[in-house]
């Protein structure tokens, strides 16, 4: 195996490792850290891509991947923490060991599912499928076991972090169009979030999801 | 050889029968009810060190086969000693050999009960387990295994006077009756519709596409009723504890592995070829069973009831290494088959051998100081020093440790499992090192368990007065347990003799064996598949250690000095240290459970601030009675009561019924 | 079993066994470096255990001999563990003794024995000490296993000299199943070894002590033996680190050139695993008890993955 592929294999790996690491977190200061170290895998795994296949646009993708994911967010996230004031821990619906093992349940799945499409592909990243994936479900499992509103909001940003190194995986990434359109999606999404963030902490006074439950018919 | 005048075969026949009689000596009724109890258990003993023997050498001689003049008019008894079977019947004789020293000590002090009776069900309980185990057709086999499920179903009620012991004898003897009908319908698969039910014909017979998977999925329902797989595994935790200790030895150590044999006989000799997918099912099944008993045993104070989930569990370690032999050789790779049949095949020995050993000493601990709730136990090791040290021995074999046998067999299943690259399915490969993770798991937590045990109620300071009041065991007992032991460290230390003794098994089986690897058979390294691969000295590894602690103990006192002074202990400024101070077995597990909440169903009831009397209740229960079997008995009761209806008791209804069917019959029926 | 092994064992046995208390010291004098306070020398610990030695043995009274007996089974047990892992080089004539799976397997006896023992005198900080030491064991252990196994799917062998000579001599390759496995292995590191922040190795305070509850009891000889076979303990598990994951410089059968360079290397591997331990000592802080086993768990889970990955990735 070439060094670029076994290089990528290593940072797919690493992906995952951070992906796992926010499923078991508490701190929500950690978690934004990870998810911007998750930004700098990404961002890395698409320049070496775009080195060994010599594929232009994928430069620009991972300049445009540093800006917004690495710098631009998680300093919104920071701002967003420290004017809602909050610090305390996270709680999850399922205790951390359960939730880890429903994880790997799920890594094994996404593997199973991604072994016959990886063997179709030709990229030199065709393995990472299977690992994008998992991330993929991974993050959607954090948003599902967390209490509080801006956990939920970071694991949904990881899963488009998981969508986009499946992007550069398989299809070697996505046009130039699509792709500065989502990334201005996520952008005003993460405003937005942040606005009704301060909305429902106003109504609840507080941040955890199960409130919401109220608004509804009865 | 020289061709011996007798063969092996005649051999066991010949102590079947001996067993058969003296038991019945038992029924004599002397003036003296001890003479028979120590006439004939030692007998007994000697007759299992003779049923050890031959099937040591049996194992490697071609097999033979007899047929008696009993039985069926067009079926009678089958009868065959081959390698397989010759092995069990030498765990069987070797097991039994020592439980029957112990119980000639145990018997005899017994006050109540019917030491006669006792003896009699007893002995012919020895004999119905070493005919299941050279029965050659479905009659002999389905007789011996219901005069075994009878037998030891007397003996489990042996104090019938206590209703929950006749509770627990009930479910023991219903699920028995379960695993009978299924094991009956899987002869019934077998035999392929040509009427015969000889094994031989079931060799031959061919069975059509998914015939065979039922067959084994019956078998492994019937067998693993009798093994106790989960969830069949509720009369296992009732019965086990119900029993006298000798006879909980023989359910623990010899009677599941019966079923064991069972299930070996049928998927790799009767069924023609072996799907892996049955390999996949009885993985997970094993799985799910070695880690559910464990932490069920983690949660248990009763001292043979934890015993007994141990056993559920070590069942489970004996699947996974049949699970993946299955799976290597319904996926054509036989090499890698032979290893995990070796494994499957030397835990068998191992857990009868260590499990028979702990019951046995939980007996002694029973009998001498009447306790069996660990919160009463503590400091027996300096009342009854012999059983503490035999115990010890136990506790560490089973806990898997070097240079013990039970590291020897959880060894061998992690190099069948590590070999699982060999294979090019997906899903088995994750799987696979999924099932290492759990038996991992597994081992790690019953080192945790018996520390537990031993250290609770072993060591420490007495609980309770019955611990300060216990005596050590007879002199029988003390024999007894001391074979098993030297049985434990011979098995540890001498793997790669045995392992060449098992080879033949392998060959009959499978048609492989490990010689046709580059496996030495040096008697010093233990290395089945290469040298490079994988190597285990269990000797090197003994006298190292050895020579480590003499040499340090030689060198400091030469050095330094061997001085010593006795004083009171560490209390840390609290001058009023007791013995409830101690932890309990509860509070050992305590963090286990915590972690593990979901697997188990916790009823607990903690006092509030202003309860005048504070009480703290938590109860551990098994899942499987509440989702599992309370519903199956409901429905039947409803059912019961629903046709119930029928007897309505009055005269008039009950001609109707007649003269409604004559009439059925008359106009129907030409 | 040629000469040049033989002499390679001796030799192993003897320097792991003198140098160990000397990386006890070296990471205590690093971690007192990085909290700006005055440094014992790092000789300190043979001091100590020359000062134990000369005491008498205080015995409790109920003790029993397991009790007096447990501190020699561990030590022999450690120095067992000091002559299979190869440190110089992977000539070892003792190793194929034992292979990664009766490695952890010694592990285990020692934790077992010194747990008995501490259940022996019956006071409540031993039973605290022993539930605690196998609560975390029942969690690290599995995860020891499930870590080797990633080396021996790589390597197609258990034999801890095969692992070196595999990951050493082939062709440099990134294998990302061992990344999983590098944190898995440090994590394991700090629970087995009773570091900060699975327990503090310097605390007075007995509720908060896991190890240390475990030894309360023991004196002069005794202690000396078990505290010489925990800095044992630690100088095997970063000699495990460093031959599975940096195993380039351990000398090959046979090849004597390579030996100065192999003492250098592994001179200067250990210093830098000392000096990275106090690192990590001094930036985490010591965690409650129930967030240990998430801890542990954690390891196990990365290791488990590390196992996927590899069919993943590397087959």
């Amino acid at each position: 195996m070439s060094l670029s592929s076994q290089l990528i294999n290593l940072l797919a790996a690493i992906m995952l490792l951070i992906a796992f690491a926010m499923l078991s977190q508490r701190r929500i200061l950690s978690l934004i850290t990870l998810f911007a170290w998750q930004g700098v895998v990404l961002s890395l795994s698409t320049f070496v891509v775009a080195y060994s296949t010599g594929q232009g646009h994928l430069y620009f993708s991972g300049i445009l991947t540093v800006m917004i994911k690495v710098i631009a967010l998680p300093w919104i996230l920071y701002r967003l923490l420290n004017r809602l004031n909050i610090r305390w821990d996270v709680e999850t619906l399922l205790n951390i060991p359960t939730t880890m093992l429903i994880g790997i349940a799920l890594v094994i799945f996404a593997f199973n599912l991604a072994q016959p499409i990886s063997e179709l592909a030709s990229t030199v990243t065709r393995s990472t499928l299977g690992i994008a994936m998992a991330c993929v479900l991974l993050s959607f499992l954090m948003m599902i076991t967390r209490r509080k509103a801006v956990p939920v909001v970071i694991g949904f940003l990881a899963m488009e972090n998981g969508l986009f190194f499946a992007a550069t995986s398989a299809t070697y990434g996505m046009p130039m169009v699509v792709e500065l359109g989502i990334a201005l999606d996520v952008l005003v999404g993460a405003f937005i979030f942040g606005i009704f963030f301060f909305h429902i902490r106003e109504t609840f006074d507080s941040l955890e999801v199960r409130h919401m439950e109220k608004l509804k018919e009865d | 050889m020289p061709a011996a005048p007798v063969s092996p075969l005649e051999v066991t026949v010949g102590i079947v029968l001996f067993w058969l009689a003296i038991g019945l000596l038992g029924i004599l009724r002397p003036k003296r009810p001890d003479a028979i109890t120590r006439i004939v258990y030692p007998l007994g003993a000697i007759a299992g060190v003779a049923l050890a023997v031959v099937g040591l050498v049996a194992i490697g001689l071609p097999w033979k086969g007899m047929v008696l003049p009993l039985g069926l008019p067009d079926l009678p008894f089958h009868l065959r000693l081959d390698a397989l079977s010759a092995f069990f019947l030498l765990l069987l004789g070797a097991t039994s050999a020592g439980i029957s020293c112990y119980a000639t000590g145990y018997f005899a002090g017994q006050q109540h009960g019917d030491p006669g009776l006792t003896c009699l069900q007893y002995h012919w309980f020895l004999a119905a387990m070493a005919l299941v185990l050279i029965a050659d057709d479905a009659y002999l086999f389905m007789v011996a295994w219901e005069a075994m499920a009878l037998t030891s179903y007397f003996l489990v009620t042996t104090e019938h006077n206590d209703p929950e012991i006749r509770k627990a004898g009930f479910i023991y003897l219903l699920i028995a009756h379960i695993g009978a009908i299924a094991i009956l319908l899987c002869f019934g698969v077998l035999h392929g519709g040509q009427g015969d039910y000889t094994f031989d014909a079931m060799r031959g017979a061919q069975l059509p596409g998914n015939w065979a998977t039922i067959a084994f999925l019956l078998a492994l329902v019937g067998f693993g009723a009798k093994a106790g797989i989960v969830p069949l595994h509720v009369w296992l935790p009732e019965a086990h504890p119900a029993a006298p200790s000798p006879v909980s030895a023989l359910l623990s150590g010899v009677m599941l592995k019966t079923a064991i044999y069972g299930l070996f006989r049928v998927t790799y000799d009767l069924l023609p070829a072996v799907h892996w997918e049955w390999g996949l099912i009885t993985l997970v099944v094993a799985v799910v069973t070695t880690l559910f008993g464990v932490l069920f045993a983690l949660m248990q104070h009763d001292l043979k009831r934890l015993l007994a989930y141990h056993s559920v569990e070590n069942i489970g370690i004996i699947l996974i290494g049949f699970g993946l032999s299955l799976i290597y050789l319904g996926t054509g790779h036989p090499l890698l088959a032979v290893l995990g049949l070796i494994a499957a095949l030397y835990h068998p020995l191992d857990h009868a051998v260590f499990k028979a050993l702990l019951f046995l000493g939980a007996g002694a601990v029973l009998r001498e100081s009447g306790l069996r709730d660990l919160g009463k136990m503590g400091g027996l090791m300096r009342v009854m020093p012999y059983t503490a040290f035999f115990f010890l021995v136990g506790a560490l074999a089973i806990s898997a440790l070097p240079p013990l046998n039970g590291f020897v067999s959880e060894w061998l299943t992690f190099q069948a499992a590590l070999l699982s690259p060999a294979l090019q399915h997906g899903v088995l490969r994750s799987i696979i090192p999924l099932a290492a993770a759990a038996l991992a798991l597994a081992g790690a937590l019953t080192a945790m368990c018996f520390v537990k045990v031993f250290g609770v109620a072993f060591l420490g300071v007495p609980r309770s007065v019955e611990a300060v009041g216990g005596r050590e065991a007879g002199r029988w007992e003390q024999l007894g347990m001391a074979w098993l032991a030297a049985l434990c460290v011979i098995l540890g230390l001498c793997p790669v003799w045995m392992i060449g003794l098992m080879d033949p098994i392998a060959l009959s089986l499978l048609d492989y064996s490990l010689a046709y690897t580059n496996a030495s058979t040096h008697w010093l390294w233990l290395t089945p598949v290469s040298p490079d691969r994988a190597s285990y000295s269990p000797v090197l590894f003994f006298i190292v250690i050895v020579a480590v602690v003499l040499a340090a103990f030689w060198l400091v006192r030469l050095l330094y000095h061997g001085r010593l002074r006795r004083t009171a202990p560490w209390d840390c400024g609290y001058p009023e240290q007791n013995a409830r101070m101690q932890d309990t077995a509860e509070g050992f597990a305590q963090p286990i459970r915590q972690i593990f909440a979901p697997v188990y169903e916790i009823e607990s009831h903690h006092p509030d601030p202003f309860d005048r009397l504070p009480r703290y209740v938590t109860k551990v229960r098994d899942h499987c009675w509440r989702w599992i079997y309370l519903p199956i008995a409901h429905a039947a009761a409803f059912c019961s009561r629903a046709l119930g209806r029928i007897q309505t008791g009055r005269v008039a209804v009950y001609l109707m019924y007649s003269f409604a069917t004559i009439i059925f019959l008359l106009a129907f029926v030409r | 079993m040629t000469l040049g092994g033989a002499l390679n064992q001796l030799v192993q046995l003897l320097l792991v066994a003198v140098a160990a208390p000397l990386l006890v010291g070296w990471v205590n004098a690093c971690r007192a470096w990085l909290q700006n306070k005055s440094a014992p020398s790092p000789l300190q610990p043979y001091r100590v255990l020359r000062k134990l030695l000369h005491k008498d043995v205080a015995l409790a009274e109920n003790a029993t001999w397991l009790f007096r007996f447990a501190p020699y089974i561990i030590f022999g047990c450690m120095w067992l563990v000091a002559g299979i892992v190869p440190v110089l080089a992977t000539d070892l004539p003792f190793a194929a003794a034992a292979d990664v799976i009766a490695l952890v397997g010694i592990f285990a006896v020692a934790r077992v024995f010194i747990s008995l023992a501490a259940m022996d005198i019956g006071t409540a900080f031993g039973t605290l000490g022993a539930r605690r030491e196998m609560l975390i064991g029942a969690l690290a252990e599995p995860a020891l296993l499930i870590i080797f196994f990633n080396f021996a799917l790589i390597s197609q062998s258990t034999s801890l000299t095969t692992i070196v000579e595999t990951l050493a001599y082939r062709e440099f390759a990134l294998y990302p199943s061992l990344a999983f496995a590098a944190v898995a292995f440090v994590i394991v590191l700090l629970a087995e070894n009773a570091r900060i922040p699975v327990d503090n190795p310097a605390t007075h305070l007995e509720l908060t002590m896991v190890h240390e509850a475990l030894i309360l009891e023991y004196s002069a000889r005794h202690l000396a033996l078990i505290e010489w076979a925990s800095a044992i303990k630690l100088f095997a598990y970063c000699a495990i680190g460093i031959a599975c994951f940096l195993p380039w410089g351990i000398a090959e059968a046979g090849d004597w050139g390579a030996l100065p360079l192999a003492i250098v290397a592994a001179a200067v591997k250990i210093t830098v695993a000392g000096a990275g331990l106090a690192l990590m000592e001094t930036v985490s802080a010591k965690m409650r008890i129930f967030r240990v086993p998430e801890f542990v768990a954690t390891a196990f889970m990365l290791a488990m993955l590390g196992l996927l990955l590899h069919y993943v990735f590397e087959v």
